[in-house]
């Protein structure tokens, strides 16, 4: 049998649905690990059936959960408004039309810093979707097109598109004997700038990370791992 | 490996070992995990079905619109009746499977087994026959073995997404696990444990998925109370002879073609069945579209 027990008898999770609810939170942790830093506000455009039922199912609040870093079977999830105010976080919910996307789908604009305003800062958006059963998909990182399951261990790398400095980013990932299971580049044009996400079969270090991140052209590197059990519980404790 | 229930009792005969065990062995093949790992995992998810079969059992929970608050504890109040028509213990059994749903409805804590919308079912049946018989915890999970077991295969060969198969997939596919679970703690041969989850699907057959304002509460709540009902007079008809004249594999292939032929507006949209009557309606518009009331 090729289906785990777990996966029949689970996920455990906070309800009550596990596309709006579990994935909606799944997806805001997964994109506040791809930011990577400080943010002091979230702008959340809900599109198709998140639009239309998200108080319902409080896919508000499980988003919200997410960012800032709940896991999806946290019964604080449910608190969420009251924890992001006084994390001093801002939000704001709005439906919008996201083009021919998902039904389920939320693009997430992260303003970056300890604070600041909201005309003048730095943004960072992440939009993706929640593909029912707590799975998810991340579609796009800033102006890129991505396809980010996040099933497992990822690296996400922005850098000038330049000869040279994707085999840098992979042999740095060698070096630390760790196998990249999938790749995927992508760019915004020729001679740019390019997103470069692998899939790892093993967790990587943050001195890996840190490594990526001084090589020559790199702008950003940033792992996430939605984690296993065994993280789950060490982050519960 | 297994990837029927026919190749699944199979195993059990070529190791000569119950079905449980044979679950049991193909997860550790599967996961690469130690037995302890597995029976570990298993016990955290019972903890959480235990959790969630009692905690609306004595305090009614906020939900979206509070269309099933105070279910579980009201019917809780008349389950101890002695002239209840089902009896205390199926009317208990009821009670938790409420509990369940309005754990979730409440954004409680809950295991999806095999779905969020289904949680009420398997926990009921477990919990229910665990307090009646005093059974010990690893008898319990001799019981999610068989009901994991069941559920994996009906997974691979169909679906139990209300969205693909409608509520059948969901809350029959829980009430034909939670059956083949009570066939085996009440001491049921395989045979027996197959034939149960026969009948169950049978059971709910065409079942459709019509949740009023697309909010997992009603008639999902009823259907939790129901379907572990099922599960229990599946269990007892396979335990008093009943042998199901279609074989398990086909009754699973039969409910998965029976969701493929439901219409878009009978899976979990809520644009058929009772979400689409007048009143289910009125919630919706209530609930979403105050403006579009006068």
């Amino acid at each position: 049998m090729e289906i785990s027990l777990f996966d029949v008898l689970g996920p455990v999770m906070i309800g009550p649905s596990s596309s709006h609810t579990a994935g909606a939170a799944k997806l805001a942790r997964a994109a506040r690990q791809i930011v990577g830093e400080p943010f002091f506000h979230v702008d959340f455009a809900l599109h198709g059936s998140f639009a239309e039922t998200y108080k319902g199912h409080g896919t508000d609040r499980a988003l919200l959960a997410g960012v800032l870093g709940l896991w999806e079977d946290d019964e604080r999830l449910r608190d969420s408004f009251e924890l992001a105010r006084e994390a001093g976080l801002g939000f704001s919910f709005l439906p919008e039309d996201l083009g021919d996307v998902h039904e389920n789908t939320v693009r997430m604009t992260f303003y970056l810093g300890e604070q600041g305003e909201l005309a003048t800062a730095p943004t960072q958006v992440i939009q993706g979707s929640s593909l029912g059963g707590g799975r998810i998909l991340v579609t796009r990182i800033g102006g890129f097109d991505t396809g980010i399951t996040l099933e497992a261990p990822t690296i996400v790398v922005m850098q000038k598109d330049l000869p040279g400095v994707i085999s840098s980013v992979t042999a740095a990932v060698a070096a630390c004997g760790v196998n990249i299971g999938t790749m995927r580049v992508s760019r915004t044009a020729r001679g740019k700038l390019a997103c470069c996400v692998l899939e790892t079969d093993t967790p990587v270090g943050d001195s890996l990370i840190a490594e990526i991140r001084v090589l020559p052209h790199i702008i950003h590197a940033q792992a996430v791992s939605m984690g296993g059990e065994e993280d789950h519980h060490v982050h519960q404790h | 490996m297994y990837t029927s229930i026919e190749s699944l009792v199979a195993l059990t005969q070529e190791r000569g070992h119950p079905l449980w065990q044979v679950v049991l062995e193909e997860e550790m093949a599967l996961s690469g995990a130690g037995r302890d790992q597995v029976l570990e995992g298993l016990a955290q998810r019972y903890r959480v079905m235990e959790a969630s079969a009692h905690r609306a059992l004595e305090e009614a929970l906020p939900t979206a619109g509070n269309l099933i608050t105070g279910l579980s504890k009201t019917h809780h109040a008349y389950a101890s009746n002695p002239n209840s028509l089902c009896g205390p213990f199926l009317n208990r059994v009821m009670a938790m499977a409420l509990s369940g749903s309005e754990v979730n409805a409440s954004m409680g804590k809950i295991c999806a087994a095999p779905t969020a919308g289904s949680c009420g079912i398997l926990p009921a049946v477990l919990v229910g026959l665990r307090e009646r018989d005093n059974l010990t915890l690893e008898q319990v999970l001799e019981g999610l073995l068989v009901a994991g077991g069941i559920g994996a295969v009906i997974t691979r060969n169909a679906t139990v997404a209300g969205a693909e198969g409608g509520c059948q997939a969901e809350c029959g596919v829980a009430a034909a696990m939670a059956g083949a679970a009570a066939v085996h703690l009440q001491g049921g041969t395989t045979l027996q444990v197959v034939s149960a989850v026969s009948l169950a699907l049978m059971n709910a057959m065409g079942l459709v998925c019509d949740p009023v304002a697309g909010l997992v509460q009603v008639p999902c709540a009823q259907r939790n109370a129901s379907q572990a009902v099922n599960a229990l007079l599946s269990a007892d008809l396979a335990l008093g002879g009943m042998v199901s004249i279609i074989p398990a594999d086909q009754v699973i292939d039969s409910m998965y073609q029976v969701g493929k032929l439901l219409p878009g507006q009978l899976r979990e949209t809520a644009q058929g069945g009772i979400a689409a009557t007048a009143q289910g309606k009125r919630i919706y518009n209530q609930l979403f579209h105050p403006e579009a009331l006068e």
